[in-house]
């Protein structure tokens, strides 16, 4: 198959250049190359998370100083923060919209869209996606959505307010919060464009990563960002149509009179006509993506951090077959567990048992990786690039959000722990931050092949991965303390309860160190900007890596490789292989062999 | 004033951070591939040594987090089933603590005691199948226990039955407060249906049924100790949680249906009030709370009143506006303080006669 999909590829070569005449519409708008398109999901996901931080600086701050009165409020949310005093609606509208950007709009498209469209066509050596077309669709369908998202924040009766995870009957009854008005109809129908152009994409990724692989590269010489991209694609295709049945059914329920959701409701002084729905089904059927979703966002980065990880240690990553076997279970076991949400929903509490123990099997593909991982480290030869070390970042988070998983996958322990602070610590920890640093890692390593050879600044890179990695135990690790003392998630102020008085300090620190973290991310920022224009051009493979994409033209071209495509004779993992009598390298003075280079006489098989 | 501030601590952290920037250019000045933007031998000096710095900043972190704020948790669990939670939380947190201290250790370490140098070689080390069966097998034993051990406590803790003599309490959730509806001397809740709410029958509760007749319904919820209760959950609008933290108690309270939780306070608020932990924590707030009052007292407002302990039941699902604000007083007391609370209350027969 890939064999063919080679000659095919060939052909196309041939005559490539006769009718490509691009213009500034098709080269930078609506074009339909892979690596164009994944520097359009990059910046839209970057500007996304601008506005997503932005908007937990705002809340943290409401939080901390509860009494304080911020001009920036009033400044920035207009009739919400009057005399700078924030409205508890406005409070709850951004803790939403929060939670759906940065899930879906930047850590999903941003980081797996970028990632995938990037990498998949250069590492597994195509000269492009599928179907260039429906990859481009995709994009402007997401564009679309992070318009519309947009837009709903400037509807009368503000934006979707009920949480990101919207349950009914709040999501459903525009009575019972104002957000529920025309700020949720846009959240939804953004969500519905947002889930078809996840689709598109998805379809697309799987269709490449198996029939578009050049001579010789098998599934078990992919790299492991592949692997992982291809797996990721595979969850989201399965689950989140079950996103947009739940969806439709919402707004069935909020335009179209029908109960599916809602039953037995009094609201306002009225009763409503509902009767017979329930709103713990719309439970099942959000978790039944909104879990996967978790994995969506964390696999892309596992992938990511593991080719750097090897890359920069010049080692192979530890147990490649162990890493794929565990990418394989996440997947797997990541669609059986969504009942660990809902422990205490009022479902059957013989079904929490069967998710406590799905959910506590999740932990052993993890532990795997993670001791992969650091195995991988283990007398390596570490070249700390920016890019490696939010790598070792992203083991830390994931190893400590990942632990306290183990508590809240506990049903019985759940019941005292869920929905408060502590679980906002866990997932921060294990899916926020952690993918953010894959995200990070992603950039710093690949922004040559990007831009056309050019490096972001490293020292820039430094302050922006210190600054960063402290803030972010800074914010994320004494949360786990005001959660254990019993403090409820989306409170507007504390106040209310002197019983949580004393957590008004943990809270300040929580709030300063987030303000300071925010503010490393404009030192990327800027950096990136920069970079992007006058950034120092660096060798064609800088990193020394193995992979394919290096062998690409650091110009960008239509087509990645101005000659034939490259051939595969190996796994992507050779680094610092010896040759048979141990004297040095396989290829003298050069500790990697790339994936492109026959086996070499001097050199010993090995089974990859 | 704050504005000031804020924008002050940015201004300088952008000037920290282009001091911090020229500081590294100026310190790189020799060699030939000092210019590029790749790590070199000096970098990787410096943040293998960072990474030591890390490790030791994370368990910094961890000790002060519980020298400062250790106390805040909450106290002991004021229910006959908490006490099972609690020692099961102590188990889970050791084995966290034991397994993040030791791999967040190699981490560190391993990036410290590896960072590059020119020349050094790297092992090439892809495989060990004896390593990843020992560190798979592991987890998997360990968690077997604990899934075992979560599974008898859940079950536990969930199975709600008639055992003992329950007494039956109907908590009702509404925009944004709390009920609660005694089952009265039947121990049988009446029939409720929110198409029947009516003026001061906020409950909707059937004024026909002869089991509503002696329910009882009230806005602070009091609970005789040693007795167990088995809370039968809705609510009347949107989904809302009843949380009592300190008996290690939730359930999500969800229109159209009835959910339960069931447990046995075990601590008297008066006892609780005495407890070590209590007083400490109470004392510290009211500290707070005094410091607090003479700012608003010297503005010319009123000052905060001292704060006495109390158990409490909390919304803890967001369920709109005033989510932040929606609780109920619970008290926990002698079966003869309860009876006496109790007989002051008007049943529903009465309330309705009105």
């Amino acid at each position: 198959m890939s064999a063919h999909a080679h000659d095919h590829a060939e052909d196309h070569h041939d005559d490539h250049g006769h009718h490509h005449k691009e213009t500034f519409v098709t080269k930078y708008i609506f074009s339909q190359d892979h690596k164009m398109i994944s520097k359009q999901y990059l910046v839209t996901g970057l500007f996304m998370g601008m506005i997503g931080i932005a908007m937990s600086i705002l809340f943290r701050m409401q939080l901390a100083w509860p009494d304080h009165q911020f001009t920036i409020y009033e400044i920035l949310l207009g009739k919400w923060g009057e005399d700078g005093v924030m409205d508890p609606s406005v409070y709850l509208a951004l803790v939403t919209i929060h939670g759906t950007i940065m899930v879906f709009f930047v850590l999903t498209a941003g980081l797996s869209g970028t990632f995938s469209n990037l990498l998949i066509p250069l590492q597994i050596g195509a000269r492009d996606m599928a179907s260039g077309f429906l990859n481009m669709i995709s994009y402007w369908l997401f564009f679309l959505s992070s318009i519309i998202m947009l837009m709903s924040l400037f509807v009368e009766a503000g934006p979707a307010s009920a949480g990101w995870t919207i349950y009914p009957p709040l999501s459903a009854l525009p009575q019972a919060i104002p957000g529920s008005g025309t700020g949720m109809t846009l959240w939804l129908v953004s969500m519905a464009i947002f889930i078809a152009s996840s689709l598109l994409g998805s379809l697309n990724y799987i269709v490449t990563v198996l029939n578009l692989r050049t001579k010789g590269m098998s599934m078990t010489r992919l790299p492991l960002t592949i692997w992982a991209f291809f797996i990721t694609a595979v969850i989201g295709v399965v689950s989140f149509p079950v996103l947009l049945s739940a969806a439709l059914m919402l707004i069935m329920d909020r335009s179209f009179g029908t109960s599916f959701f809602l039953s037995d409701i009094y609201i306002a002084g009225e009763v409503l006509h509902n009767q017979g729905g329930s709103p713990v089904l719309f439970e099942h059927l959000f978790w039944f993506l909104g879990h996967p979703e978790v994995y969506i966002v964390i696999l892309p980065a596992m992938g990511l951090v593991s080719e750097i990880m090897a890359t920069n240690a010049r080692k192979p990553i530890f147990g490649y077959r162990a890493m794929v076997a565990s990418i394989l279970a996440i997947a797997f076991l990541s669609t059986i567990v969504w009942g660990h949400h809902m422990f205490i929903s009022g479902m059957n509490p013989f079904l929490g048992s069967v998710f406590t123990f799905t959910t506590l099997l999740i932990a052993i593909p993890s532990a795997v990786k993670s001791f992969n991982w650091i195995t991988t480290l283990w007398r390596g030869n570490l070249q700390m690039n920016t890019a490696m070390l939010f790598s070792i970042g992203f083991v830390s988070t994931f190893i400590t959000g990942g632990l306290t998983g183990i508590i809240l996958g506990d049903s019985a322990l759940d019941i005292n722990v869920h929905d408060t602070y502590f679980v906002v610590a866990h997932f921060h920890l294990v899916m926020g931050v952690s993918a953010l640093y894959g995200l990070f890692a992603g950039v710093y390593h690949w922004f040559p092949k990007m831009f056309e050879g050019k490096l972001l600044n490293k020292n820039l890179g430094y302050i922006h991965f210190w600054v960063t990695v402290i803030g972010a135990y800074g914010v994320f690790f004494p949360m786990h303390f005001i959660g254990m003392a019993g403090l409820p998630r989306r409170y507007y102020t504390n106040t209310n309860f002197p019983y949580f008085d004393d957590l008004t300090d943990v809270n300040v620190v929580i709030t300063i160190f987030a303000i300071i973290t925010a503010a490393a991310q404009l030192v990327f920022l800027y950096n990136f900007i920069s970079s992007m224009f006058f950034g120092k051009v660096g060798p064609k493979n800088p990193w020394n890596s193995t992979t394919l994409e290096w062998t690409a033209e650091v110009k960008h071209i239509h087509g990645n490789w101005d000659g034939p495509i490259p051939h595969v004779y190996r796994w992507s993992y050779d680094y610092s292989k010896l040759n048979k009598d141990e004297s040095d390298y396989v290829i003298p003075g050069q500790d990697y062999i790339p994936q492109h280079m026959p086996l070499q006489e001097n050199e010993e098989e090995l089974n990859h | 004033m704050t504005a000031l501030l804020v924008v002050l601590v940015i201004i300088l952290f952008g000037v920290a951070v282009w001091q911090m920037n020229k500081i590294f250019q100026l310190s790189k000045t020799e060699g030939p591939d000092n210019a590029s933007e790749i790590a070199n031998d000096k970098d990787n000096n410096f943040n293998g040594y960072m990474m030591m710095g890390f490790a030791i900043f994370t368990y910094l972190l961890l000790i002060y987090c519980f020298w400062e704020w250790g106390d805040v948790l909450l106290p002991k669990a004021a229910s006959e089933h908490g006490a099972k939670i609690d020692n099961l939380m102590y188990i889970s947190m050791a084995l966290i603590f034991v397994v993040g201290f030791f791999t967040l250790w190699l981490l560190s370490y391993f990036s410290f005691k590896y960072r590059g140098r020119k020349g050094q070689r790297a092992v090439f080390f892809a495989d060990n199948d004896k390593l990843e069966f020992i560190w798979t097998i592991i987890p998997v034993i360990v968690l077997a226990g604990l899934i075992i051990y979560g599974l008898f406590t859940w079950t536990d803790i969930m199975n709600v039955n008639d055992e003992d003599d329950p007494m039956i309490v109907e908590l009702y959730a509404y925009q944004f407060d709390w009920r609660a509806r005694y089952s009265g001397d039947d121990n049988t809740l009446g029939e409720a249906n929110v198409r029947l709410i009516e003026g001061v029958n906020q409950l909707g509760v059937d004024a026909s049924d002869p089991n509503a007749q002696d329910d009882v319904v009230v806005n602070e919820l009091h609970l005789p100790v040693g007795r167990k209760v088995i809370f039968k959950m809705r609510s009347q609008d949107v989904l809302h949680s009843a949380y009592m933290p300190h008996f290690r108690a939730q359930m999500n309270c969800v229109p159209g249906m009835i959910t339960q939780f069931s447990f046995t306070p075990s601590v008297t608020t008066e006892d609780m009030r005495r407890d070590e932990e209590v007083t400490g924590k109470v004392g510290r707030i009211n500290k707070l709370r005094r410091d607090k009052s003479k700012v608003l007292v010297e503005k010319g407002d009123e000052g905060l009143e001292p704060y006495v302990f109390d158990y409490m039941l909390l919304c803890n699902k967001i369920c709109g506006t005033n989510h932040y604000n929606m609780q109920m007083k619970i008290i926990v007391e002698s079966q003869e303080e309860y009876e006496a609370w109790m007989k002051t209350q008007p049943t529903i027969a009465e309330a309705l006669k009105k």
